[in-house]
């Protein structure tokens, strides 16, 4: 297990929403919750991964995920159980989505 | 269209047996009640543990539900996950709800949680024994891909009714399990009819261990699920000593049988017909015909 924390630069995202959870924490998946808090032009992301030594890889997709998406803002905690990052990317766009879908 | 009980997460399934956003989650992922095992283990836990629970309607009438999520470490029972369960129930026998209603996917105890996880899983009996014990109603659903095996196969049975689909799978010990004890040529776990064959939904409904079989549809598990929230339901001494007896005579009749068409046929299913092949509406007007089926 790694424990990696990031905080990324993001535009500003919609933030008075309930928490979002997608995808599962299983084999080659991982699941990832998204909740309001902190910085309006940071996403802070918390990743717990049981594959060792990927740091630089997990950092490449969150800078990428941070200039796709309004992001800024919110808080993010990923459970991966080696998902590779195109799964890690579809996750966190599927994340996002449901979060500016939910008109709560 | 048609969505699927098979592929959906807990989640998705919960969202659409129960009526129209009438579902309101207790200790959701943000509330991060997860397995203190995993951690120590070293392993990534899930936000939920595995299970989602809370309170909905379903066609109006007040329900309590729970969903296991198969994906996750397939579905095992844990410490939390098992707590979850077992308080849910507790918070039915003070509500009285017009069922719980469980929706199940898992392999049985979480092996990583060892004893935890066999007390969660005794607790759980006990907690859905002692609630049907004061009159409260419990519907099992069984479809998803991670079946219904060991200790939650346990549970299942300890319902009132269930629904299953010809997906769903129920039986004690899972098919690996089986080969791994007694040897492949006892059971060939990577023979997919044979599995589905001896421990699916057809085969539940016809030895008369499922209530209901659907479809492999969501909508089609709301409809029998809300059908079984009216149905007869007996606990007592004399309903159990019943089916004990019932299972003693089964075991006589059918314990030498090597494969599960001999016992249909002996159930009085003809000979020619084609039961694999058959959708939910045919299967179901077929068995309908059996006379030794619920004999």
């Amino acid at each position: 297990m790694e424990r990696l924390q990031y905080e990324v630069e993001a535009r500003g995202a919609a933030t008075a929403r309930k928490p979002v959870l997608v995808g599962v924490t299983a084999s080659g998946n991982c699941e990832v919750l998204v909740e309001a808090g902190g910085a309006p032009e940071r996403c802070a992301i918390d990743v717990h991964t049981a594959a060792q030594g990927f740091g630089p890889i997990w950092q490449a997709v969150l800078r990428d995920f941070g200039e796709r998406h309004a992001a800024g803002g919110l808080k993010i905690e990923i459970h991966d159980v080696g998902a590779t990052p195109a799964v890690v990317s579809l996750r966190l766009d599927q994340a996002l989505e449901a979060w500016e879908d939910d008109d709560a | 269209m048609r969505k699927r009980f098979f592929e959906a997460s807990a989640r998705e399934r919960v969202h659409g047996v129960v009526d129209t956003d009438s579902f309101h989650e207790f200790l959701p992922p943000e509330a991060r009640v997860s397995s203190p095992h995993m951690v120590m283990l070293e392993q990534p836990a899930a936000f939920d543990d595995g299970i989602v629970v809370g309170a909905a309607t379903l066609d109006g009438r007040p329900v309590l539900v729970a969903a296991q999520e198969g994906a996750f470490l397939g579905g095992a029972i844990g410490e939390v996950h098992g707590a979850k369960l077992v308080g849910l129930i507790e918070r039915a026998r003070a509500e009285r709800p017009a069922a719980v209603v469980i929706l199940f996917d898992s392999g049985g105890v979480r092996l990583h949680e060892a004893n935890a996880g066999l007390i969660a899983v005794s607790e759980i009996i006990r907690a859905v024994l002692g609630a049907r014990a004061e009159g409260l109603r419990f519907i099992g659903l069984i479809g998803g891909a991670g079946g219904c095996f060991g200790g939650t196969g346990l549970i299942a049975r300890c319902c009132d009714a269930l629904v299953m689909s010809e997906e769903g799978r129920l039986a004690m010990s899972g098919p690996e399990v089986i080969e791994t004890v007694r040897g492949v040529e006892e059971f060939d776990s990577r023979d997919r009819a044979l599995v589905w064959r001896v421990t699916g939904g057809k085969h539940r409904y016809l030895l008369g261990e499922a209530d209901a079989f659907v479809e492999d549809d969501i909508e089609a598990f709301r409809a029998a699920a809300i059908h079984l929230l009216d149905t007869p339901a007996e606990f007592s001494l004399e309903s159990v000593e019943r089916e004990h007896a019932r299972l003693a005579e089964r075991w006589q009749r059918f314990g030498s049988s090597t494969d599960a068409p001999e016992i249909w046929q002996a159930l009085g299913v003809p000979a020619d017909a084609d039961v694999a092949m058959m959708n939910a509406d045919e299967f179901v007007a077929m068995a309908a015909h059996c006379p030794g089926r619920n004999a």
